[in-house]
């Protein structure tokens, strides 16, 4: 094996730029307040960009065998198992939440909110 | 992949056998065992964060209680004028240039250039010493000025303060281990003591340091910016 991942300089130069302008969309998603789900397809956008930039070029993952990249890259796809149940579950108790308790957020007791832990501290 | 390495060498029993057989490399991965080991441990720490930004995600999802106006909370005043999560947009500006160097570093190691490879490393280390401070000072505020508690808050779902202080602060764990990490790495660089066995180690410090970035990235999608 030759020694390890040498590329040339401007690519990383590159990729540096492109994390750099791809921030600089995300906060702008925050600060132009987008609302909804153009917001939330912005952020996910934005933040699989920028995950798949670090991973591919600074981590060198583009460059690897596919064996390595395999069995590092495809256990975390049953995270999207685990975060489909959770969102169902989640949908769930809240539906719960409001059919017992009622959607009105003053009626719904925090059992340790700010308000009760006032004398606390 | 390489089978020859298999049949060439003889399999030993127990405790002996065991030592061996992790020391050995084997190459079905074509990469240094001290790569490979660094990957997998961050695969582990994929799931860790995971679990965390999934909890975080269900809670969020289930309760009834007005969730914190993130934007407001994370404010920073500038002239009087309040600009919505100055703050965490610098941190997380000052990561991305760590990490660039960082990428620099890893290039100048493999050209064997060692004054600038631990130059580079020791610049890396500042913005992540940079960046624990700013988080530091970001903690004091939330704590000191917001009353923000891991048990409740005057804006909204009192689960909002364990979520942030464990998920931040986990991820400040990281990044301070790293500023260890990588100045411990650029003197041994600085001392020569990579010239013999070559210069993976710095990708492999990379890695880490990249993956704190990365972590990074979702926690400001999902928890600044959701």
């Amino acid at each position: 094996m030759s020694e390890g991942q040498t590329h040339p300089l401007s690519v990383y130069f590159w990729i540096w730029g492109l994390l750099f302008v791809l921030s600089a969309f995300s906060y702008a998603v925050d600060y132009m307040e987008f609302q909804g789900i153009v917001r939330w397809a912005l952020i996910l956008i934005f933040m699989f960009l920028k995950a798949g930039f670090i991973i591919a070029i600074f981590m060198h993952m583009v460059w690897e065998r596919m064996a390595f990249a395999m069995a590092i890259l495809a256990p975390p796809v049953v995270l999207l198992f685990f975060i489909g149940l959770m969102q169902i579950e989640g949908g769930y108790t809240e539906a719960k939440r409001i059919e017992y308790f009622g959607d009105d957020v003053a009626v719904y007791e925090v059992p340790h909110s700010a308000a009760a832990s006032e004398e606390d501290h | 992949m390489s089978s020859a390495t298999h049949s060439s060498v003889e399999l030993q029993s127990g405790v002996k056998g065991l030592v061996n057989d992790w020391e050995k490399d084997k190459e079905t991965f074509n990469v240094p065992w001290g790569k490979a080991m660094m990957w997998i441990f961050l695969l582990s720490d994929t799931f860790i964060f995971s679990c965390f930004l999934v909890g975080y995600m269900n809670v969020r999802s289930s309760t009834v209680v007005q969730w914190p106006p993130v934007s407001e909370i994370f404010s920073l005043s500038m002239g009087g004028e309040p600009i919505p999560l100055l703050l965490i947009a610098i941190m997380t500006f000052v990561l991305i240039t760590s990490s660039g160097t960082m990428a620099m570093a890893v290039n100048m190691g493999y050209r064997r250039d060692r004054a600038k490879t631990a130059a580079l490393m020791f610049v890396t280390a500042g913005f992540g010493a940079i960046f624990v401070g700013m988080q530091a000072f970001e903690w004091t505020k939330l704590i000191a000025e917001e009353g923000i508690r891991p048990w409740g808050n005057p804006f909204g779902a009192p689960q909002f303060g364990s979520f942030f202080f464990m998920i931040t602060g986990f991820h400040g764990i990281h990044v301070s281990i790293g500023v260890v990490y990588l100045a411990v790495v650029a003197l041994k660089v600085l001392r020569g003591d990579y010239e013999k066995r070559g210069y993976e180690i710095v990708e492999i410090t990379g890695l880490y340091w990249h993956f704190v970035d990365l972590v990074w990235v979702f926690i400001f999608a999902f928890f600044y910016l959701w």
